[in-house]
């Protein structure tokens, strides 16, 4: 089985490195069929191992595979090796597979563009570097990946690189996710110097499962619960993770990201790199219930992003700043779920999430491309005689993330509302209850400026057209995946078992136990009230945003009488704004009047110029010395001569 | 056959000034330089990783007289067989890449070039300190022409400047050899100053002169590296040098910085280290970090490369004085990747300047658009010196950084946490930087409609503005390549210097944490401070009662 790993990275190598090689000169669409087609081999390789996995024992179900040694520097032994186990599996399928779809519908989407290949290029370098996050078996190759994703991401947002807020959209999130990578970079020198190595076996252990056919204890399990050390490497890691996976405080570079192409918005800045965050979270899951401050902070952080960026969505008439800040609240969801510890939750709402946001950018994508790339809804409307594939899928999607059963989106975030309540408190549930009232809200206030009312835009002179098979394939995929993939984690309360739980939980339930706390509630009797809150609650969203722009189309000029709530979400909270003033600006000037102007042009190079001076000035007087006049000469030797012997004779 | 390797570039020397004629001269120079890495290859290939201590020695007799033995003495080992490859491979890539950048005097130019290869390797080569001091000297006056004569606007104030600040330093570093050699005379019974000889000696000196020589020493290097607050020679000297000059500069003359530091502060003066590490890494922590502000608001490109060398030279200075495995295995291939990396940034953009003849970044924009080729080989250049794993530049600083974790001899996070801030920094100015000079519309070209096909209105400017040639391409893919390399299997390279560093770290180490069968026994070597000014006061007290005793 071992042997076939290495073609799931190697196959869109080949590829980048041939369209990097031969791509300028292709005509049509053959650099996106390369690329498209590799990405392919990749997932149905995956699907392969996946397969096989389903076949074996609970316990065995995880692959060690070492390819190639990379660095070996005293405590630095780390290889280019994977670690394939039910956790890992699960994004490399998410990664290959929604990255397969984004693959071909980019086919047509960027079909035209003078960067043709270039993208391609890039989004298969993307997909590499995914895998490398997701399949190390060590905190360092993860962190290569982490950056990687990072490059691509930088050159996928800039990727229209003539405009001038595009390159400030990557720059933004290159060094937003630096500050990140910086909190990654400290975790990793605490764990070296506490464990002494960087490998996932040997810090975290093998969970539940055999590898190598022993069972790895861990040297994370050395320590107690509440340890310092442990809560600063979990806490310096979800820094990393803020950064990533754009929570509060670092999430405000993911809205800006959108500035990239829409299939890049689908598969990076939704359905794949920003979960990025939750996996390493939920690797470390040991680490993590160690320290119960670091989880309430997840938990926190978490419920807080999840309810400030659906205030701030409610109002964004820009349809992919929709979704962005959706995103953002969603990834919150995610955060609240492991920082209760359900791990298995979060990582489920990352793999629903991935299936419905993937279509849903990918419909945006579809209708910016039938309006000529507008992206505001205010001008769009009516759109659903036009697009009917576009429509449905999209709405279908919209179902699902809004939590209406039995739509995908209702088992993964109801889990997590049910595990907030349960191991968390009751504020973190009703946070995460309000949160999704709003995105009920907010989706279907874009589903109705979207696609229904009337046309808001010349009809006279351009007819929106529905996409072809390349772009509606993946649309009709994913919304099917929406509607189904919720039965996979399906809770235990329906009689069938939670299958999704069973498969991770070699991986995680050691840190759900160690993290669990006492007096939790539960009872299936409460569940299902809670369930049934949920549905009332997604409900009455759905109800409210079609009171509002359904019967009667409230556009931004009405919202506006809102007053200072509505300014106040519609820009953002003026969080950027604040960012700029407060450490942007200052870091700059402080630099630029004090460091460079002050210390080193005036201080530094100051007093070296001041000594060249004084020399000149001392070589001046010293030379009157040399007068060519002997008889000075003669006196100044005899003068000499009496201090020396005065001096001998004295001293 | 190091005597081969360090001479033959004098052969191209005097071949270029021979030829009188411009091209004549170039491939005088280019065919000598190729055929010392040819030499350096093949010393390569005679080099036992497998040994810690000096190899392939060759050791001469130089002045001689009674009590006095100045030898001819090199020989190399892991750190200076890496630091020869650089040299010689950088320069080949210097000469092709700036191959039509001097117009002027050319022989003279090249002749100086080689000049400078001879000596940097010679400094790296050097086994006895009056020699390396010799080649250390050489060094200073093809540099000292190259910037002069050669240089930017400012030329004459920067190499001046350039001068006195290595002069100064150098000539303390000189009172220290000398000082060194007498103290070595007192033991062998002749003045010598071989370093093999000297490794015995200097660890038996009191402990306050230990600190004096380390000082001399170290204060030569540290401008050399520089070190932070006496960097400030570096920007002007980098940005009036013409290209040639800047990419050997910062590639391989501070290296000699470094490789001093490691060489003769750390060999020859532990105790010293150890007692001044927690300074050296504060200067080192302070350069990654205002290196890295004051490059931000650079607006000439040369002189924020120039300012961003001296962050990333600060987490050299950082991994040599963490002394562990990780930190000194890291500083050398940082010093590597540095050379590759801002070698590269100032020889592509030497292109450049070539083509537009402005330093100034927001004469620049487009580039992406106009020269595409040149926009991919410069980002990648600046993603090596961002540091991005996969890149060579990663390799170094993530090394440097976890080997000052748990240093034994810092003892403490901070420095480390302090450092891995200025990977933060190195993305704002590097990405800024790049963005501004590479992206946006080129200089005067109409505002695109949408990044989908569209006509392009470029400004004659941009049109004149060529892609790299194919000589250009030659120069700059193998330091790609090499960047790929180093990051992608780092060992293929390391392995190389593995012994050797381990050894002086494990050495070090061994001092520090206070074990007896440290390889340099001395007396005196463990006595503290406080211990030392007791034997002071002790010995004055006794000095005082001989002077009662006579008057008496």
């Amino acid at each position: 089985m071992s042997d076939f790993i290495p073609i799931i990275v190697l196959a869109p190598i080949v590829a980048l490195l041939f369209n990097l090689a031969f791509g300028s000169r292709m005509r049509g669409e053959t650099a996106g069929w390369i690329a498209t087609g590799a990405v392919f081999i990749s997932f149905l390789v995956t699907l392969g191992i996946f397969t096989n996995m389903l076949g074996w024992p609970a316990e065995q179900r995880a692959i060690h595979f070492h390819w190639l040694d990379w660095i070996n520097v005293g405590r630095v032994n780390v290889g280019i090796s994977y670690l394939i186990d039910q956790l890992s599996i699960v994004f490399m399928l998410v990664i290959t597979g929604v990255g397969a779809l984004i693959h071909l519908y980019s086919i047509s989407y960027m079909k035209g563009d003078r960067g043709y290949w270039r993208f391609f290029v890039y989004m298969n370098l993307f997909i590499v570097m995914m895998l490398q996050l997701v399949m190390a078996d060590n905190f360092l190759l993860t962190f290569v990946g982490w950056e990687g994703v990072g490059l691509c991401s930088y050159l996928l947002i800039g990727f229209w690189y003539d405009e001038k807020k595009n390159g400030d959209a990557a720059k933004k999130a290159f060094i937003v996710n630096r500050i990140g990578d910086f909190g990654f970079l400290v975790a990793m020198g605490a764990m070296l110097w506490q464990f002494k190595t960087l490998n996932y076996l040997d810090i975290l252990g093998s969970g539940g499962n055999i590898v190598d056919g022993v069972h790895h204890a861990g040297l994370a399990a050395t320590l107690t619960v509440g340890a310092p050390i442990a809560t600063i490497i979990t806490l310096m890691l979800f820094l990393g993770c803020t950064g990533k996976s754009a929570q509060i405080p670092l999430y405000v570079w993911l809205p800006d990201a959108m500035a990239g192409p829409t299939p890049v918005s689908a598969l990076i800045h939704a359905a794949t790199m920003v979960t990025s965050g939750i996996f390493l979270v939920a690797r470390s899951n040991i680490l993590f219930a160690l320290s119960p401050t670091t989880l309430s902070v997840v938990a926190g952080v978490g419920a807080a992003t999840a309810i400030f960026a659906a205030m701030i969505g409610i109002f964004q008439n820009d349809i992919k700043k929709v979704l962005a800040y959706s995103t953002v609240s969603q990834l919150g969801y995610m955060f609240l779920a492991l920082g209760v510890g359900a791990f298995t939750a979060g990582v489920f709402h990352v793999v629903t999430h991935a299936f419905f946001k993937a279509c849903l950018f990918l419909g945006s994508g579809a209708v910016i491309h039938a309006m000529h790339h507008e992206q505001d809804m205010q001008k769009m409307g009516g759109l659903k005689k036009y697009l009917p594939i576009t429509f449905w899928t999209f709405f279908i999607a919209t179902l699902a993330i809004a939590g209406i059963p039995p739509f995908a989106g209702f088992f993964s975030k109801d889990e997590i509302l049910w595990q907030a309540f349960s191991r968390g408190s009751v504020v973190l549930w009703l946070i995460g209850a309000i949160a999704a009232i709003m995105t009920a809200f907010y989706m279907f206030r874009a589903v109705y400026l979207t696609f229904y009312g009337k046309e808001r835009f010349d009809t006279d002179h351009h007819e929106p057209h529905e996409v072809d098979w390349k772009m509606w394939l993946p649309l009709v995929v994913l919304a099917g995946l929406a509607i189904v993939a919720g039965f996979f984690g399906m809770p235990a309360v329906f009689g069938a078992g939670n299958w999704f739980e069973t498969w991770l939980e070699p991986v995680v339930s050691k840190g759900e136990e160690i993290s669990k706390v006492a007096g939790a509630a539960e009872g299936a009797g409460l569940e299902w009230a809670l369930m049934a809150v949920s549905v009332v609650i997604a409900a009455s969203g759905i109800l409210l945003a079609m009171r509002f722009y359904k019967r009667r189309v409230t556009l931004a000029k009405d919202e506006a009488q809102l007053g200072a709530a509505y300014q106040l979400m519609h820009n953002k909270f003026y969080v950027d704004e604040l960012y700029d003033k407060t450490v942007i600006q200052p870091i700059y000037n402080v630099s630029n009047s004090f460091l460079y102007k002050i210390v080193d042009v005036r201080v530094i190079d100051g007093i070296i110029n001041g000594l060249a001076h004084i020399t000149e000035i001392g070589s001046g007087v010293i030379r009157r010395i040399q007068t060519g006049i002997v008889q000075n000469y003669a006196v100044l030797i005899v003068v000499g001569l009496f201090v020396l012997v005065g001096y001998l004779v004295m001293f | 056959m190091l005597s081969l390797l360090i001479f033959f570039p004098l052969v191209g020397a005097v071949g270029a000034l021979l030829a009188r004629k411009a091209e004549a001269a170039k491939w005088i120079a280019l065919i000598t330089s190729v055929i010392t890495f040819v030499i350096s290859l093949f010393v390569y290939s005679n080099f036992n990783p497998n040994v810690a201590g000096y190899q392939l020695t060759e050791q001469l007799p130089w002045v001689v007289t009674p009590g006095l033995a100045f030898t001819y003495f090199v020989g190399i080992d892991g750190m200076s067989m890496f630091l020869i490859l650089l040299t010689t491979f950088l320069t080949i890539i210097t000469l092709i890449g700036t191959w039509n950048s001097v117009t002027k005097a050319v022989p003279g130019f090249m002749a100086l070039m080689m000049v400078l290869e001879a000596g940097m390797i010679g400094v790296f080569c050097s086994l006895d300190l009056f020699l390396f001091y010799v080649f250390w000297e050489v060094i200073l006056i093809p540099m000292y022409f190259i910037i002069g004569v050669w240089g930017g606007k400012r030329r004459i104030y920067a190499a001046v400047k350039f001068f006195i600040y290595t002069m100064a330093g150098s000539l303390l570093m000189l009172v220290a050899i000398i000082w060194l050699g007498i103290e070595a005379g007192r033991v062998t019974g002749h003045f010598t100053t071989d370093i093999t000889k000297l490794y015995a000696v200097a660890g038996q000196l009191p402990i306050d002169i230990q600190h004096y020589l380390f000082l001399a020493f170290a204060l030569s290097f540290a401008i050399k590296v520089p070190i932070f607050p006496l960097h400030t020679w570096l920007p002007d000297a980098h940005t009036e040098a013409p290209t040639a000059g800047s990419v050997i500069l910062a590639g391989v003359l501070l290296k000699m910085g470094t490789y001093g530091l490691i060489r003769f502060c750390l060999g020859l003066f532990p105790q010293a280290s150890f007692d001044y590490s927690t300074l050296f890494c504060v200067l080192g922590v302070i350069g990654i970090i205002y290196g890295a502000l004051v490059s931000m608001v650079q607006t000439d490109v040369k002189r924020l490369i120039a300012y961003s060398s001296v962050a990333h030279m600060g987490f050299i200075v950082l991994g040599i004085f963490s002394m562990t495995r990780e930190g000194l295995q890291g500083a050398l291939v940082q010093m590597i990747n540095h050379g590759l990396s801002t070698g590269m940034l100032f020889l592509m953009f030497g292109m450049m300047y070539d083509r537009r003849h402005t330093r100034e970044i927001s004469e620049y924009g487009g580039l992406a658009k106009t020269v595409p080729l040149f926009a991919a080989f410069f980002g990648i250049a600046v993603m090596s010196s961002v540091g991005l794993p996969g890149l060579n530049g990663f390799i170094g600083e993530y090394l440097t950084m976890m080997g000052a974790y748990y240093s034994p001899v810092l003892n403490t996070w901070s420095y480390a946490v302090w450092s891995a801030s200025g990977v933060i920094l190195a993305a704002i100015y590097l990405l800024w930087m790049y963005q501004r000079f590479v992206f946006g519309l080129p200089k005067g070209a109409a505002p695109a409609t949408h990044g989908h096909d569209h006509v392009e209105q470029a400004s004659p400017l941009a049109h004149a503005t060529l892609d790299l040639s194919w000589r250009e391409l030659v120069a700059v893919v193998p330091m790609v390549a090499f960047m790929l390399w180093i990051g992608l299997q780092p060992m293929n390279f390391m392995q190389m210097s593995e012994k050797t560093m381990y050894k002086i770290s494990d050495d070090l180490l061994k001092l520090k944490t206070g074990d007896t069968t440290a390889v340099v026994s001395s007396s005196l070597r463990g006595v503290t401070k406080e211990r030392r000014s007791n034997l002071v006061v002790e010995s004055k007290a006794v000095e005082s009662g001989i002077a009662s005793l006579r008057s008496q």
